[in-house]
């Protein structure tokens, strides 16, 4: 079939359900929820970790990584030591990250091709990766390049990062415009089967298990059925339940 | 001694159809002044493939813009509104691939591998119409070698036989791609006589033009 028909066939397929707490109040900002996600994240790494950071939220992850902790960041364009955006001054754009951003680099940085950068990513040589997701599901399933007919930006590199990452976190927003991200299972195009580990949303942070979703952790704002009312996947709830810093 | 040529000669090679490699990672390490000579000359009813389409105003995106692609290999179109709006009217043909597996299908062609072997896609839709193969347990898809009439790549040091260094992060896909075509044509920031042995990236050997950038 041609990609476009194929695309419009896909289309009507979709349906999506809506967040009733999205809805009716609003409740945190934005920069307050970007906040709150970025934060919880920055949490998963130990010393020494190389970790690949995806575009827009996740990129946000690094300003929050204590200093005693020491994370080297990963670029797929071939940059292992990504350091600060370099200042509008002295812009050079033969040293970018995978966003197109001119950036800085660290002490001990190497540069690389692409088939180096994805033997890293594909080859189980990276600790962790923090993507943004459209809608992750109770497998550990996720989708993020493509809702057909409407957005197709493509894959990337993602696929091959969330294949090949030995930690998969998904830092996203609980819901978007009022649709569940979280489901039972996905119905937009898969960017990996089962691949992910822990999603951390403003609201709370799921780990996937082989038997669903596991809810850990909790932000003091919302209650576990406030979670219920926003989530389309079922989930168990930890016996150690905590609260989010937030 | 390699063949130092003018974009204008380099580009008279391409004919309309042709299938065209060109490196780059969004604009950083992409052969700017051959696309801006391929946009020149209109060379039409290409195939590209290329990581990225960058955006509407640079490099990769202007053969775009310009509607000299039919069909085009790829693993991101996000950047280049274009991009996605003649896929969508049907005007583009556009496969999108994985980027690493993009990446390993223009090396095998290049090493001269019938295919790779890849768990990348496995329970998407990449997988479909594709050969699988499970392997101690774990599947795979086979992916087929990517090769074209034409490399057109970038160097930030290029020397007098063809060998080729680079600076930042401007290597990306245009060390595989140096490898995998009929004809490969290297931009270079700068022309030396003989680079230090131990700072080349791509062997003199698989570029067969050399194409300096003041001497547009």
């Amino acid at each position: 079939m041609e990609l476009t028909a194929k695309i419009k066939q896909q289309e009507q397929q979709h349906s999506f359900v809506t967040d009733p707490i999205a809805s009716d109040k609003k409740l945190l900002t934005k920069e307050k929820i970007r906040e709150i996600i970025a934060k919880r994240a920055a949490k998963e790494f130990k010393k020494g970790d190389v970790v690949t950071l995806g575009i827009g939220l996740p990129t946000a992850v690094a300003n929050y990584i204590p200093e005693n902790v020491q994370v080297i960041f990963q670029s797929e364009n071939g940059l292992l030591g990504v350091g600060r955006d370099q200042s509008r001054e002295k812009q050079d754009r033969r040293v970018i990250n995978a966003g197109g951003g001119c950036v800085e680099i660290v002490k001990g940085a190497c540069f690389y091709d692409s088939q180096m950068a994805f033997t890293m990513m594909r080859g189980g040589h990276i600790d962790a990766t923090v993507l943004g997701a459209l809608q992750v599901d109770a497998e550990g399933s996720l989708a993020s390049w493509i809702i057909p007919g409407k957005f197709v930006p493509g894959m990337g590199g993602s696929m091959d990062l969330v294949v090949g990452a030995k930690k998969v976190i998904i830092a996203m927003e609980h819901t978007s415009k009022g649709q569940i991200k979280i489901v039972k299972k996905c119905n937009l195009p898969l960017t990996a089967y089962k691949e992910v580990n822990l999603i951390i949303t403003e609201r709370c942070v799921f780990e996937v298990t082989s038997s669903g979703l596991l809810l850990t952790e909790i932000n003091p704002m919302f209650s576990v059925d406030d979670i219920k009312s926003v989530t389309d996947a079922d989930f168990d709830v930890s016996d150690t339940l905590k609260y989010m810093e937030v | 001694m390699k063949s130092i040529v003018s974009a204008k000669e380099a580009i008279d090679l391409i004919q309309d159809g042709s299938t065209v490699m060109v490196g780059g990672f969004l604009d950083c390490g992409a052969p700017d002044i051959l696309i801006e000579e391929l946009v020149n000359q209109n060379t039409g009813n290409l195939t590209m493939i290329a990581n990225d389409t960058t955006y509407p105003d640079l490099d990769k995106g202007k053969l775009i813009v310009n509607r000299q692609v039919k069909k085009l290999i790829t693993s991101h179109i996000g950047t280049n509104p274009e991009t996605g709006r003649q896929m969508h009217d049907g005007e583009l043909e556009v496969e999108l691939v994985p980027m690493g597996t993009l990446i390993e299908k223009i090396r095998a062609k290049g090493t001269g591998l019938g295919g790779v072997l890849t768990p990348t896609g496995v329970g998407t839709s990449i997988e479909e119409n594709k050969k699988t193969m499970e392997i101690d347990g774990e599947k795979f898809i086979f992916e087929k070698p990517l090769g074209a009439d034409f490399a057109l790549i970038y160097g930030t040091k290029v020397d007098r036989y063809g060998n080729v260094s680079y600076y930042g992060t401007t290597r990306n896909l245009n060390t595989i791609m140096a490898t995998a075509a009929d004809t490969v044509i290297v931009q270079a920031d700068e022309l030396v006589d003989c680079l230090d042995p131990n700072e080349v990236v791509i062997p003199g050997l698989f570029v067969d033009y050399v194409v300096v950038k003041e001497n547009k």
